[in-house]
Parts: C-alpha cells; sequence; structure tokens
C-alpha cells in the first residue's frame, strides 16, 4: 500500500515537471511558428527606414501604407495575379473533371480492368521519364509558352486519385448502386446524381489541395512559360524577393539620401508583396483547414 | 508423347484463358461502356504526359538530335552516364544530393512525431487546437514566399538572425552566401514549413490508441514519458514504418525548387543537387541526352531505395508498402 503511494507521488511529481516543460515547449513553438508571419505583416506597415534599422520586432513603426502604395503601381504583380486567378480557377476544374474521371472507374468492383489501370497509375509515382523527355512531350504538343502548359501537363496527381477512389469505396454504400440500376440510372447519373453530391467533403479537399498547389506553383512556368504577359504570380514573386540588385537606372542622378530612402522601400515592397501574393490563402485556411486535415485521414486510414 | 500432349492441354488452357479474358473485357465494355468513356480520357493523359516521357528515357542512351527524333538518333551507349561519372562535380552533386536528404531524414523524420507525441498530452485543449492550426499555416505558403522570407531574415545586419547575433555581440554573417550553412538553413527551414503537416497523420492515429491500455499503464505506475514510449509509440508504430519507407524512397529527391531559389554563386558549391543540374545542362545547354541521363541516374536510385527499405522493413518489421 505504501509502496504504491510512494509510487503515485513519484510519478505525480515527474508527470507535473512533465507538463510544464510540455506547455513551455509548445508556448515557444507558437510564437516559432507565428513571429516570421506576424513580421512580415508588421513590416509591411511600417516606416521603411525603421525596418531597415531592425526597430521593428513585436510592433509596426511609424505606421504607413506607402508599400502597399507603391506595389499598386507595379503592374507586372497585377498580370501574374489575373494569370495565377485563371490557372487556379480552370485548372482546379480540369483537375476535378479527371480526378473524379478517374476515381470512379476504379472505385467500381465490377470494373474488370480496375487493377491495370490503378497499376499503371501508380507506377508513375515511382518512375518517371525526368525534365527533359517530359518538356520535349510538351513541347511536340505545342504547349510550350501557351496557358495551357500551366494546367495539361499537371491536370492529375495519382495521390489525389486514390485518396479520392478510397473515399468513393468506403464511404458509399454500394446497395445505393444496386438501389439506383434497379431504378434504371445508369452509371453516368448515378455518379452525377448520388455519388457526388454524397462526396462533398472529398471533392472539398482535393479541390482545395490542387488550388493552393496551383496558387504556389512556380516550376511549371519556369519550365514552360517565358511569355511575360502569361507569367504567374509566383514567377513575378521570385524576381522580386530573390533579387537583391536594383535597377540602377532609376538611381542615377540622387543623392544618396534619396538612393537609401528608395532602397528601404524597395526592402518593405518585398513585405507587402508577401502579403498580398499570400494572403488569400491564409485567409481562406481558418475555414477550410478541418477539410485538409480530413484529406490527410482518408489516407492514413487506408494505410 | 505424354509431354507432348500435357504441353498441347496447357497451351490450350492458357489460350482459352486469354480468350475468356478477352471475352469478358468485351462483355464489361459492353455493359460498362460508360466507365471506360470516363477513364479513356485519363488514360490517353498518363501515356502521352507519363510513359512517353519514360520511352524518351531512351535519349540517355542516344546522341539526341531533334532533327533527328529519339528513334533516328545514334546510340551512344552508356557514354552520357561515363561523362557523368566523370564530371568534375559529380561527387560533389552525388554528396549534397545525398547529404541533404539524410540530414532532413534525420532530423525531420522524428521531430513530427516527438511533437505530436508532446501535442497529445498537451492539458489546454485551447492550447492544443491554437498551436495545431498554426503549425499547418506555414505549409501552405509558396516556396518562393518562404525563400523569400529566409532571405530577409538571413540578411546580413538587418536580418533578425544577425540582429541577435549583434545582441550578444556577434559579427554579422551573410549566411546565404555561405556553402557551410546551406545544409542547416535548407533543413530546419523545411522543418519549419512541414513539422505541423507531416505530425497531422501521427496525431489521427495517437487519437485511435486503446485508452484501456494507457488506464493499465496508470494502474501500474507508469508516468507520462513511460506511456509515451510504452505505450503510444508501440501503437502508431506502423504508421511510421510506412511513412519511414516512403521517405527512403524519396531519398535522392531532393525539392528542386527550394535548393534552386536559394541557390547563388556564392554557396553554389554546397547548393547544387541532381535535380538543379538536370535543370541547368537541360534546359539551360540543351544538352538533352546529357540531362536525361543524369536524371535516369538519380530516379533509379531512387526506385532501388525504396525497394530496398520496403525489402528491409518487411524483414524486420512484417509492414510492407507493397
Amino acid at each position: 500500500m505504501e509502496k504504491s503511494m510512494e509510487r503515485k507521488i513519484r510519478r505525480s511529481y515527474s508527470d507535473k515537471i512533465f507538463d510544464v516543460v510540455n506547455l513551455l515547449v509548445m508556448i515557444v513553438l507558437l510564437f516559432v511558428f507565428v513571429w516570421p508571419l506576424w513580421f512580415v505583416v508588421i513590416a509591411s506597415v511600417s516606416d521603411p527606414h525603421e525596418v531597415w534599422r531592425g526597430n521593428v520586432v513585436m510592433f509596426p513603426q511609424g505606421f504607413t501604407l506607402n508599400s502597399y502604395k507603391e506595389l499598386v503601381k507595379y503592374t507586372s504583380i497585377w498580370t501574374g495575379y489575373a494569370n495565377t486567378i485563371f490557372y487556379t480557377v480552370v485548372g482546379t476544374l480540369v483537375n476535378l473533371i479527371m480526378t473524379v474521371c478517374a476515381a470512379y472507374p476504379l472505385s467500381r468492383k465490377d470494373f474488370v480492368p480496375r487493377r491495370f489501370f490503378l497499376w499503371m497509375f501508380m507506377f508513375t509515382m515511382y518512375f518517371g521519364g525526368g525534365l527533359i523527355p517530359s518538356y520535349l512531350v510538351v513541347s511536340s504538343l505545342g504547349l510550350i509558352d501557351t496557358r495551357w502548359a500551366m494546367i495539361i501537363p499537371g491536370a492529375i496527381s495519382v495521390y489525389n486519385i486514390l485518396i479520392t477512389r478510397t473515399y468513393f469505396m468506403n464511404s458509399i454504400p454500394s446497395e445505393l448502386q444496386e438501389a439506383a440500376t434497379l431504378d434504371g440510372a445508369n452509371s453516368l447519373q448515378y455518379l452525377l446524381k448520388i455519388v457526388l453530391p454524397l462526396s462533398k467533403p472529398i471533392i472539398a479537399v482535393i479541390g482545395l489541395y490542387y488550388a493552393v498547389g496551383h496558387w504556389n506553383d512556380f516550376y511549371t512556368a519556369l519550365i514552360y512559360v517565358y511569355d511575360k504577359n502569361l507569367m504567374p504570380l509566383q514567377s513575378f514573386l521570385r524576381d522580386m524577393l530573390m533579387s537583391t540588385k536594383l535597377s540602377l537606372s532609376n538611381l542615377t542622378g540622387m543623392d544618396a539620401e534619396t538612393v537609401a530612402r528608395k532602397m528601404e522601400l524597395a526592402q518593405t515592397l518585398k513585405y507587402s508583396a508577401i502579403i498580398v501574393s499570400t494572403v488569400p490563402v491564409l485567409c481562406i485556411y481558418p475555414f477550410i483547414q478541418k477539410y485538409f486535415v480530413k484529406g490527410v485521414m482518408i489516407v492514413s486510414v487506408k494505410g | 508423347m505424354d509431354q507432348i500432349r500435357i504441353k498441347q492441354k496447357n497451351g490450350s488452357l492458357l489460350q482459352r484463358l486469354h480468350s475468356n479474358l478477352f471475352q469478358r473485357l468485351l462483355k464489361d465494355m459492353r455493359k460498362n461502356w460508360i466507365l471506360y468513356a470516363m477513364i479513356l480520357p485519363v488514360v490517353v493523359w498518363f501515356l502521352i504526359f507519363c510513359y512517353k516521357p519514360m520511352y524518351g528515357v531512351l535519349m540517355a542512351f542516344k546522341d539526341y538530335k531533334v532533327k533527328l527524333g529519339i528513334m533516328g538518333s545514334p546510340w551512344v551507349g552508356l557514354k552520357h552516364f561515363q561523362r557523368f561519372f566523370h564530371a568534375y562535380n559529380f561527387k560533389l552533386l552525388l554528396r549534397n544530393t545525398l547529404w541533404l536528404s539524410v540530414y532532413n531524414l534525420l532530423v525531420g523524420f522524428p521531430i513530427p512525431i516527438v511533437f505530436a507525441l508532446m501535442l497529445n498530452y498537451l492539458k489546454n485543449k485551447y492550447l492544443k487546437k491554437t498551436v495545431q492550426m498554426v503549425s499547418y499555416a506555414p505549409y501552405f505558403i509558396s516556396t518562393v514566399v518562404i525563400c523569400g522570407m529566409i532571405s530577409i531574415f538571413m540578411a546580413p545586419d538587418t536580418g533578425i538572425f544577425n540582429t541577435m547575433r549583434a545582441w550578444f555581440g556577434a559579427e554579422s554573417v551573410d549566411f546565404l552566401s555561405k556553402p557551410n550553412w546551406f545544409d542547416d538553413i535548407y533543413v530546419w527551414t523545411g522543418i519549419w514549413q512541414g513539422m505541423g503537416w507531416s505530425s497531422i497523420i501521427y496525431i489521427s492515429s495517437l487519437a485511435g490508441v486503446d485508452y484501456e491500455l494507457h488506464e493499465a499503464a496508470i494502474v501500474d505506475g507508469a508516468t507520462k514519458i513511460q506511456r509515451m514510449i510504452h505505450v503510444d509509440l508501440p501503437s502508431i508504430k506502423p504508421t511510421i514504418v510506412m511513412l519511414l519507407i516512403l521517405q527512403m524512397g524519396s531519398l535522392m529527391s531532393v525539392g528542386f525548387e527550394k535548393v534552386f531559389l536559394l541557390q547563388n554563386n556564392l554557396n553554389k558549391s554546397a547548393a547544387s543537387v541532381i535535380s538543379t543540374y538536370t535543370y541547368e545542362v537541360g534546359l539551360i545547354n540543351s544538352d538533352y541526352g546529357y540531362s536525361t541521363a543524369v536524371g535516369l541516374f538519380n530516379s533509379v536510385i531512387n526506385v532501388l531505395l525504396l525497394v530496398t527499405a520496403n525489402q528491409i522493413v518487411k524483414k524486420f518489421a512484417d509492414e510492407s508498402l507493397f
């Protein structure tokens, strides 16, 4: 009796330390996750000079919206913005149609070549032709430097087909199909009228996966698109964020003070550009994050 | 005589099987033609955008000329591979590619597990939800923006890391132009971006751990840390093993985008990997055959690693992907 009491006390002591340490670690982590994002926000609305001097740490200093006003004048960013919206909307639509067209037949147990196609699709997850062979295929189709280059080569993700198929197989009772067949519905009617309405959660999840993918896509444009008028937001962002050189032609004939101000403003322009490009994703994020999580869970259940 | 008869019998059996399958397919096509019509564009897409490039891999063994096409170009055997193996930067590329992946795996694999375990024992439910939600957010930020943020925070003099160094009287370092900092930057920013997201799968499988096991452990006087090690970890072992195999398979596929974006003339000795090299020699120098050979070398090693990891795990842990 006494021994178990002693053990209990020792345990509660150890657990208390654990709880405190755990709490501290989590609070530190919270800070580590939030601060960089917070810093970009406050730096974008601070006086460029204060940011330059390193005075902006926790709160904005010398509140100003100048960097946003300056950003509005950057027409190339807005061209990119419009292009990205186009690629995201059309691309996601194409993605969803193709994914459902692949996942639904694969989910039907009476579809004879089901296994064969599944292997055919999954094999591409592990092996591919690589950069140049893919480039040559896209180029031979005449897609280079067209809007379709941003949409068609990435029209399907095998991973999303697998998630969707699993959902169709596990979450929609097969009795429904028998009933629909008895009522004289064909596969397409059954899919459109019964399966899809019941699959809204998974359609939302993979739709969001695809949409975020398009929004953040930089690689496709790097490889396939060279026309400035067709480039997505991320390409312009890259030029803006990763280049340290300023266009010096604009700076000639200015005194040192003005040049310094210009450089500081160029720096804060980066912050506002990050905010403007990331806000659409981060704004809808709190509302949809439970769906994203659901998506990961479906895969993990599948194992 | 008997043997021949058996052979004939077998042959006809095989033929029967074949025609059976064929007939079954035909019958199914008539019955399920809608399904075939649906999957047709998808199959065509896979043939064009995945299998045609695989055929294009033959370029790795040819002296590819655009005019002659893949079939018409002359064979050169392993010339491109030999050139790569003897290239002055072969060792460097291989070492960087492997090191970035191994480093990433060693640190990046256990951290989400530990994070999920600790989060699971957090008493304050509200804080738990907040930490979880906030930790997923960086995953949705584009690589371009992440790299932009890295270059801002790592900037000499003005970046936060150098501001912090200044507090302790250390001098400013231009992190991004120093090759010896590149691997740390690459791996730890990757962890910042991905650890929350990678932990979801563990958090969800921890939620499925039988609570009776915990109760039994509590009765036996186990502390929380002991419960973590002896109850939680064994329960989520299958998930861990599965993800480990997957990660092993992509050991050689260091993400192109991030290395490419963080690369500059000064840190290039650490910041060039096989995928950035294929891009450079392929698309910039238009050395198609050679670039394809380098890419093929990379993906073959990847497949070998995946199969080996799967085999090893199958033997020791009774889990496997396929």
